[in-house]
């Protein structure tokens, strides 16, 4: 990704470095700590947060499917990227214990055509598996169980599996969670379910809120989202990150952008898909979803459209979330440690 | 035994006061035996198991909109509300309750019914409107705005798909109506405006067979839509729920214009009107904001619409303020007497002199209502007895 700012290889092995610093003194064990989220504290000093942006130019084969050895192997890459090291389940291991119920929140409302990728969903599970986390206790979801089949999962509830269901089969709590302006029923794959989420969404354009990456993909845990997309959904995306809920589960965002869309979204609109034939991963939401705009913008500006500013709805909610009331992350690419691989 | 529309429909009456208990638990009663006993239709999958109504796909739920606008790329846009949403395929609306299949705007609440009930009419409240009569009163999931204060957030801020609901279709909503003696249908309890296909079908068939119809909302709906759906209503109570837009805009998530366009189109349709204004304590209680009120409704609908000044409870996202002071209410009602409306009322508040109907010529009382009931009814001929001063509303069926 020539294009990407930062980009050169002599950055990265220098940013590799002082992002490993940096989780090492913020995490611990390692570089990656599972005691607790270990999304970048914008307020440290000198501290970057890490954003992996992992290619594969030859990921799919002539017939222009994803190849599954070669998603694992780029999953390994990008997250041998953000630790630092190179040893895949070592990693993973110190992400998640083996006694911790993991979910992994895809996203699936663009159908067949432009969802969270089986074979990512896979090669995650499958690393999951090897660190010691059972499969059972391992759940994929999403809202709707029929959104996720039509996304081509295959739903599982109960044995041994890993577990693959939507909200629509367990419903949501009866109690409200509420920070600023949001207050919504968590489903209760959530609350019951998720002792680590990992969060699994597409890169896409939004009509409406400008982009929807890992932040926005959080709107499918809740039981209203329609409610919240007035304005750009602004602060409503930020606010609903807040939810303690929410953020003390927050692990880790692995985003698909094996496909994605720079225009028409977030429904599936073929003519304005690009195989990006990547992967973007960190544990800070924010950075991720920064760096995820820029790269539809650079898409963007390639195929001659305007920018998002130029169209009047420009992600706002990144920049509400990387500010003092919620630091959630940052948005300020100078504390953006940005990794190519 | 209750059915599982019971259940729904306990936590969405306010406990307010003993009254207002013991009225509601004999209106349980009464329908209860409506809606268990004589079977409303087959309840849809999944009620009573605490899950969600059925799958969004249930077919017979799900009816082409009736306001929207079909754009290019299968996009619409919405003309029921002032919102007017932009909706893409396989996207909702604000509302929850309409959603994009292929660019045509379909709404999945059609006879879904989530919470139906016997009220009184004061209940709604209705002042002016056959006093002591009953209400055979439904609603459906979903709303087009979200006021921080609902009583009713688990229907109103739901998706359909995710409360329990049952398949009552316009005939079956028009008989079991007759058949408990309601001579009204009230859509009440969410927001109506996202289910005026429903309402208006259920209307006819309520006509059809000598049932009124009216209808509790926000009034914050399109002008051609409000006459098409609240044209088809004998009487419209609609929430002003401040007169501020910031107010509008941060407690409600609407705008106040609207509804005081609504307000002044209902008028012009000649249809009775009451208006209920929610008193929220530091919020919408300034005597700048009562008196700009009364003199607005004064000056462009009459002075003798009922205005109704009630209290709130905290509840949803303001369970932070306090209960409004009785004083408060009394101060809206001395500004908005002063203004010079004659029908000015204080609602939520059991036992309150400013319950009952008092003529604005000779002061006498004419209609006394204890709770929800209408215990004294005097107007005769839609006049006072004492000095036959008319009295507007619809008193006599
Ligand atoms: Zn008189």
């Amino acid at each position: 990704m020539k294009t990407m700012r930062n980009g050169s290889r002599r950055d990265f092995l220098r940013q590799s470095f002082a992002g490993a610093a940096l989780l090492c003194a913020s995490g611990g064990a390692g570089a990656l700590a599972a005691a607790e989220p270990v999304a970048a504290k914008p307020g440290a000093v000198g501290a970057k947060s890490r954003v992996v942006v992992a290619r594969d130019e030859l990921l799919r084969g002539t017939d222009s499917k994803v190849d599954s050895g070669r998603m694992l192997a780029l999953l390994d890459r990008a997250m041998q990227a953000l630790a630092g090291h190179d040893h895949p389940a070592e990693i993973w291991r110190t992400l998640v214990r083996p006694s911790e119920t993991v979910s992994l929140k895809v996203n699936t409302l663009g159908g067949r055509g432009i969802s969270t990728n089986v074979l990512l969903v896979a090669a995650i599970c499958k690393r999951l598996q090897e660190a010691g986390v059972r499969a059972s206790d391992i759940v994929v979801w999403d809202r709707d169980s029929n959104e996720l089949e039509r996304a081509g999962f295959h739903l599982a509830m109960g044995g041994e599996r890993v577990q693959c269901y939507g909200t629509d089969r367990v419903g949501y709590e009866e109690n409200l969670a509420a920070w600023g302006s949001v207050g919504s029923c968590l489903s209760k794959i959530l609350t019951q379910r998720s002792g680590v989420l990992i969060n699994v969404p597409v890169l896409k354009d939004h009509d409406g809120a400008g982009v929807t990456i890992a932040l926005k993909n959080m709107y499918g845990v809740i039981h209203n989202p329609n409610k919240y997309h007035p304005d750009g959904c602004n602060p409503y995306v930020a606010d609903l990150n807040m939810l303690p809920e929410i953020r003390s589960r927050m692990r880790l965002t692995i985003c698909d952008a094996t496909t994605a869309i720079y225009e028409g979204g977030p429904g599936y609109k073929p003519e304005h898909c690009w195989n990006a034939n990547s992967l973007l991963v960190s544990q800070d939401p924010v950075a991720l979803d920064h760096t995820g705009w820029q790269m539809i913008e650079r898409k963007r500006a390639e195929k001659g459209l305007k920018t998002l500013e130029a169209k009047k709805r420009a992600p706002r909610y990144i920049a509400t979330a990387a500010d003092g009331e919620h630091k959630l992350g940052t948005n300020d690419p100078k504390r953006i440690a940005l990794v190519e691989v | 035994m209750l059915c599982g529309l019971e259940v729904q429909e306990i936590a969405r009456n306010q406990a307010g006061s003993p009254l207002d208990r013991r009225s509601f638990l004999k209106c349980a009663l009464a329908s209860g035996a409506a809606l268990g006993i004589n079977g409303v239709a087959q309840p849809a999958a999944g009620i009573g198991s605490g899950a969600a109504s059925g799958t969004q796909d249930d077919a017979r739920f799900i009816v082409e909109a009736k306001f929207y606008q079909k754009l290019a790329e299968r996009k619409i846009k919405c003309k029921l509300c002032p919102r007017e949403c932009t909706v893409g395929d396989k996207e909702r609306g604000y509302c929850g309750v309409r959603e994009n299949r292929g660019g045509v705007y379909y709404t999945l609440v059609h006879s879904r019914v989530c919470a139906a009930h016997v009220d009184p009419v004061e209940k709604k409240p209705l002042f002016h409107y056959l006093p002591g009569s009953i209400a055979f009163s439904l609603a459906t999931a979903g709303c087009n705005v979200n006021c921080k204060f609902c009583q009713n957030w688990d229907i109103s801020q739901s998706r359909p798909e995710q409360i329990p609901a049952e398949y009552i279709p316009p005939q079956r909503v028009a008989e079991i109506a007759k058949q408990y003696n309601c001579p009204t249908i009230a859509y009440t309890y969410s927001e109506p405006v996202i289910f005026s296909e429903f309402l208006m079908d259920a209307a006819d068939a309520g006509h059809e067979a000598g049932i009124r119809s009216i209808v509790v909302s926000n009034g914050y709906m399109q002008e051609e839509a409000l006459k098409a759906a609240y044209g088809k209503m004998d009487a419209v109570k609609i929430d002003l729920k401040s007169f501020s837009e910031s107010y509008y805009r941060q407690v409600v998530t609407g705008q106040l214009k609207p509804v005081l366009n609504s307000l002044v189109t209902l008028r012009k349709m000649n249809k009775w009107t009451e208006i209920v204004y929610l008193v929220l304590p530091t919020l919408n209680d300034s005597d700048e904001e009562f008196r700009g009120l009364a003199q607005w409704v004064k000056a462009n609908l009459g002075p003798d619409v009922p205005l109704h000044f009630t209290q709130f409870h905290p509840e949803y996202l303001l369970k932070n303020l306090p209960i409004t002071p009785v004083p408060t209410l009394e101060r809206a009602k001395a500004i908005a007497d002063a203004e010079g409306l004659h029908y000015v009322y204080i609602g939520n508040v059991p036992g309150h002199p400013a319950q009952n109907t008092y003529c604005p010529k000779c002061r006498k009382m004419l209609v006394e209502r204890v709770g929800f009931t209408a215990s004294q009814m005097l107007i005769r001929k839609n006049s006072c007895p004492f000095c036959q001063q008319p009295i507007p509303g619809i008193w006599h069926a």
